[in-house]
């Protein structure tokens, strides 16, 4: 026998297809997972737990007999849940410039702080003796918050942006009450999130929407035209959605202001300007602040997120319970109407005090940058912005012409007229590239809108490829490369999804009744 | 800076490529005599190691729950999380992740969505649950809402044994919208009769059980009462452990159910964040306010997950949405979803018995001591006491020996002078019998 000296081969097999289908539909490291209720069993649990101590119940004759929960043992928990993970992009994996949502990095120490047994072990309802430094934070971030903002007061407990949005028009709607002044209609631009107009809604308000003038800003004459003594404020975002900064905000708040109305910001592009201007110079009466985006707790796939609103010297009266008060180096809360002192509060918009852990996370972010890499931070994401705009200015079309932008640049379809590629086609082709498409149809306001927002974590590499990949795109449409586009994304996951489909005939949750195979 | 790539050199070519002299030509729209000049007025960036300093200062200014005795409860409680739920969790596939709006490449997110909303709807005994909500007590106010756009009337009726903090939260938002509302007060002998208060303009019914003191109720005839008189019953659970021992609402006519799940896999955190469940009917689902996962196939037929029933949300429908809500608690949520596949039924039903186990014992051992009272003969793992004195007095005592013994009630509903001698106690799972032997001892001597 002769000695095989070429031993393994080590050269990769030219000519070779790289797509061959596998027994188990798996590839490599994508595997198929089926769901938790395919796999798991009712009488397998992951958690060893000891015997009861011998009890009688006392749960008044309603005792359970049986749920339907499947359970598994930790090393099936372990690998059902990181094979999904690994079916999502994250920033931690990529490029991820999702106009409006600022997918900026997590810094892991807030993670860390969050879990300190000191916060994250604490107990909203425990005496207010053993939670001084859960107070006292609170207060360091509220401090911090009102620094940033140039304003009078602020309420933590919102939940999110949106609950933000309630608590701010909210406090509006209170303070015109209080003053017999009370109010029916909320101006809302046409370019704002969706969210305004139902905040505007839920408080009864009617909503009277601006135009939006040629350059994409808002015109101090188009508000003036829609305020009346009927209006009660208006809904401005500021840097707008369409990444521009409303240059005349201090006219449109004057004249607000002018006709006995209040001036709500939209704060979810605040992370643009923090450190360059303050809503409070800019004649703003209440903003909220995801914490989520510029305070950069992570989205966690869609919350939890964090709201804090603040307010200027004419709203702060009326923000809601629960609040801290700080007396010396001791804190206390006020968590009832009645036991706020020199304040009319509108009541509660949660149980306990806010999110707690989002706070803890956002004010590692805050000291971790200190005033100057707030500002720095605020610089580079414009600045990255702006990069993008003008790598692409020749090739992709702007809806408001070339114009400076602030931490987004908004691009339009009509650069991809008579291509037969649309701006979803285009989005879902980036996915094949690697990058998580930019925010699509949205602003309403522009046609087929790609609102890209890089943020200032993206170093100038990551850019660079960034624009090289999408001229390469917009070459590949315009040579007709149509399935590149129609067919995207080629090699994720998933193809294209029936949202149809899902939308006519809602599967909501798993069925005992109809086993998998048959949804197949 | 540790967190941001850009060199000085990266800046000045970059602004070079853009075509501007310095970095202000980008802000030149914010009007000048506003556009800040100088640093706000904050401490500069720090080091890892000095933030953690600073904050690690904050933090040991307070009590954790694992480190002393703990019977505090009242809509959060203290349980144990195996330790694979945080790791998991921490991955940056699910931590660092958007709402998942591009399903081909968000399957991750979308899949545990999909099986939280099948454990929710299993637990609560219902047809269908939203993707979460952000806690409890809003998922209360949205229950009302739902409710009220589904009858078209607008009173609700709230037992006054609901969490006070809850009703606090629907009593706003009925204030805020200047629609009728009509709240029972606190109940903590169970005597009310919320049947009474039904008539023909009632919207729904909040009904919390466990009830706020602890006491268990039998939604059945309520719910009958109630659909009688075409309104809804919404149920309330505040401790989702219960669910593994008591007949889930949906058993009992329910037609919304809400509920806090910080229980399973998510952590105290001084309150927040947690996660709200929403369950309710299948022909209601429309109606249903917060982001919803449905099954479909991918163009080649392979099963996948989308957000679906986008046509009730803000982002489609503007001021005509269900809800002005656009996130829900997403990683808490998953949190939620990988402890209970630990648990399983097996685990939860046993877990649901030790916390009813031990709260008899903590109930018996405190109803030993001569002056102390037990209020509420049925309960799960939280019942309520009367204590000779205040009760905040006595909690404040115990905490200075070391026993966080509590809620007084009057720190849930101040001013109403019949609740100043009751104390909320809740037994889970982390008691251990020499917890409950401190506090017997305690109390004794606080009393005495």
């Amino acid at each position: 026998m002769s000695m095989n000296k070429a031993g393994r081969p080590t050269s990769a097999q030219s000519g070779q297809k790289s797509d061959h289908p596998t027994f188990t539909g798996n590839k490599a490291l994508q595997i198929e997972e089926p769901l938790i209720f395919e796999v798991g069993e009712t009488g397998k649990t992951g958690v060893d737990l000891p015997e009861p101590e011998p009890h009688e119940t006392r749960l008044g004759g309603l005792e359970r007999q049986n749920i339907g929960l499947p359970g598994l043992t930790e090393p099936e928990v372990m690998r059902h849940y990181v094979r999904i993970s690994q079916k999502n992009f994250a920033i931690d994996a990529g490029v991820y410039p999702l106009g409006s949502c600022t997918m900026k990095h997590n810094g892991r120490l807030n993670e860390k702080m969050a879990r300190l047994p000191g916060f994250g072990d604490v107990h909203p309802l425990q005496p207010e003796s053993t939670v001084q430094g859960a107070l006292e934070l609170i207060d360091t971030l509220a401090a911090w918050l009102l620094e940033m903002t140039g304003m009078a007061g602020v309420a933590m407990s919102p939940k999110a942006g949106a609950h933000g949005e309630f608590c701010g028009m909210a406090a509006i709607k209170s303070a015109q009450i209080a003053k017999g002044d009370a109010r029916s209609v909320v101006l809302v631009p046409e370019s704002a999130h969706g969210t305004n107009p139902a905040t505007a809604a839920l408080l009864g308000y009617k909503v009277r929407d601006i135009p939006a003038r040629e350059d994409g800003t808002v015109s101090p004459e188009a508000v003036k035209e829609a305020l009346d003594s009927d209006v009660a404020g208006i809904m401005l975002t500021n840097p707008n959605t369409c990444g521009l900064f409303e240059r005349d905000i201090v006219a449109i708040a004057d004249a607000v202001h002018e006709a006995g109305a209040y001036f709500y910001c939209d704060g979810a592009n605040f992370n643009a300007i923090v450190g360059k201007a303050r809503p409070g110079d800019l004649g703003v009466d209440c903003m909220h602040i995801n914490l989520h985006k510029t305070f950069s707790t992570p989205h966690g796939g869609g919350g939890p997120g964090s709201g804090p609103v603040v307010f200027s010297e004419a709203i702060a009266p009326y923000a809601p319970v629960p609040y801290v008060v700080r007396n010396g180096d001791m804190f206390s809360l006020v968590e009832s109407v009645d036991a706020a002192e020199g304040a009319k509060p509108f009541g509660r918009q949660t149980a306990f005090h806010g999110q707690m852990g989002m706070f803890v996370r956002a004010l590692s972010y805050m000291m971790s940058h200190g005033s100057d890499g707030m500002r720095q931070a605020s610089e580079d994401a414009v600045l990255n912005a702006n990069y993008i705009r003008a790598g692409l200015r020749d090739v992709m079309s702007q809806p408001f012409g070339d114009q400076v932008c602030m931490h987004e640049v908004l691009f339009d379809d009509s650069f991809l007229k008579d291509t037969g590629v649309t701006t979803l086609d285009f989005a879902k082709a980036m996915i094949d590239e690697g990058f998580h498409p930019m925010t699509m149809y949205f602003p309403l306001v522009v046609h087929g809108a790609m609102l890209i927002e890089p943020t200032e974590s993206e170093s100038k590499a990551a850019l660079d490829q960034f624009i090289a990949t999408l001229r390469d795109l917009v070459q590949g449409a315009r040579d007709g490369d149509l399935v590149r586009f129609t067919g995207a994304p080629h090699h994720a996951p998933m193809a294209r999804l029936d949202e149809t489909r899902a939308a006519r005939e809602p599967v909501l949750r798993w069925n005992p009744e109809a086993p998998a195979e048959a949804a197949e | 800076m540790r967190y941001l790539p850009l060199t000085d050199d990266d800046r000045r070519t970059m602004l070079a490529g853009i075509g501007v002299q310095n970095i202000d030509d980008l802000f030149a729209d914010i009007p000048d005599d506003v556009r800040l000049k100088e640093l706000v007025d904050l401490p500069r960036h720090a080091s890892e190691l000095e933030v953690e300093r600073q904050l690690g200062a904050m933090a040991a200014r307070n009590t954790a729950a694992s480190s002393v005795p703990f019977f505090v409860g009242c809509g959060a409680y203290k349980h144990h999380v195996p330790a694979s739920v945080d790791h998991l969790i921490q991955r940056s596939e699910f931590l660092t992740a958007y709402t998942p709006y591009q399903p081909e490449i968000s399957q991750g997110t979308l899949q545990y969505l999909f099986e939280f909303q099948t454990q929710v709807a299993m637990l609560t005994g219902m047809e269908v649950a939203n993707a979460s909500m952000y806690d409890g007590s809003t998922a209360c106010g949205e229950a009302v809402l739902m409710a009220q756009r589904l009858t078209r009337r607008t009173n609700a009726v709230l037992s006054g044994s609901l969490h006070p903090q809850y009703r606090d939260v629907v009593v706003m938002l009925s204030d805020m919208s200047e629609t009728p509302l009509k709240a029972l007060s606190a109940d903590p002998e169970g005597t009310e009769d919320i049947i009474a208060s039904i008539d023909d303009d009632t919207a729904c019914v909040v009904v919390q059980t466990p009830d706020v003191f602890g006491r268990v109720h039998d939604l059945s005839k309520i719910a009958a009462a109630a659909h009688e008189k075409g309104a809804l019953l919404i149920a309330v659970v505040t401790e989702v452990i219960s669910l593994g021992a008591l007949k889930p609402p949906g058993e009992m006519g329910a037609d919304i159910v809400v509920a806090e799940g910080q229980s399973i896999g998510v952590g105290l955190n001084f309150g927040g964040p947690y996660v709200g469940l929403l369950a309710t009917r299948q022909k209601y689902l429309r109606q249903m306010p917060g982001r919803v996962c449905g099954e479909t196939v991918d163009a080649n037929g392979k099963r996948g997950f989308v957000l679906t029933l986008s046509t009730r949300e803000q982002h489609i429908r503007r001021e005509k949405a269900t809800s002005n809500i656009c996130t829900n608690s997403g990683l808490c949520s998953l949190a939620f979803t990988i402890h209970l596949s630990l648990l399983g039924e097996a685990g939860l039903m046993k877990l649901a018995r030790i916390n009813h186990a031990n709260a008899i014992a903590l109930a018996d051992a405190l109803t030993g001591i001569n002056s102390v009272e037990i209020l509420t003969p049925s309960f799960f793992n939280e019942f309520t006491i009367r204590v000779p004195g205040k009760g905040a007095a006595v909690i404040e005592s115990l905490a200075e020996k070391g026993v966080l013994g509590g809620v007084p009630a009057s720190r849930l509903v101040p001013g109403q002078k019949d609740l100043d001698d009751l104390i909320i106690v809740a037994a889970t799972e982390v008691n251990t019998p020499q917890d409950r032997e401190v506090y017997v001892k305690a109390l004794t001597e606080v009393l005495s």
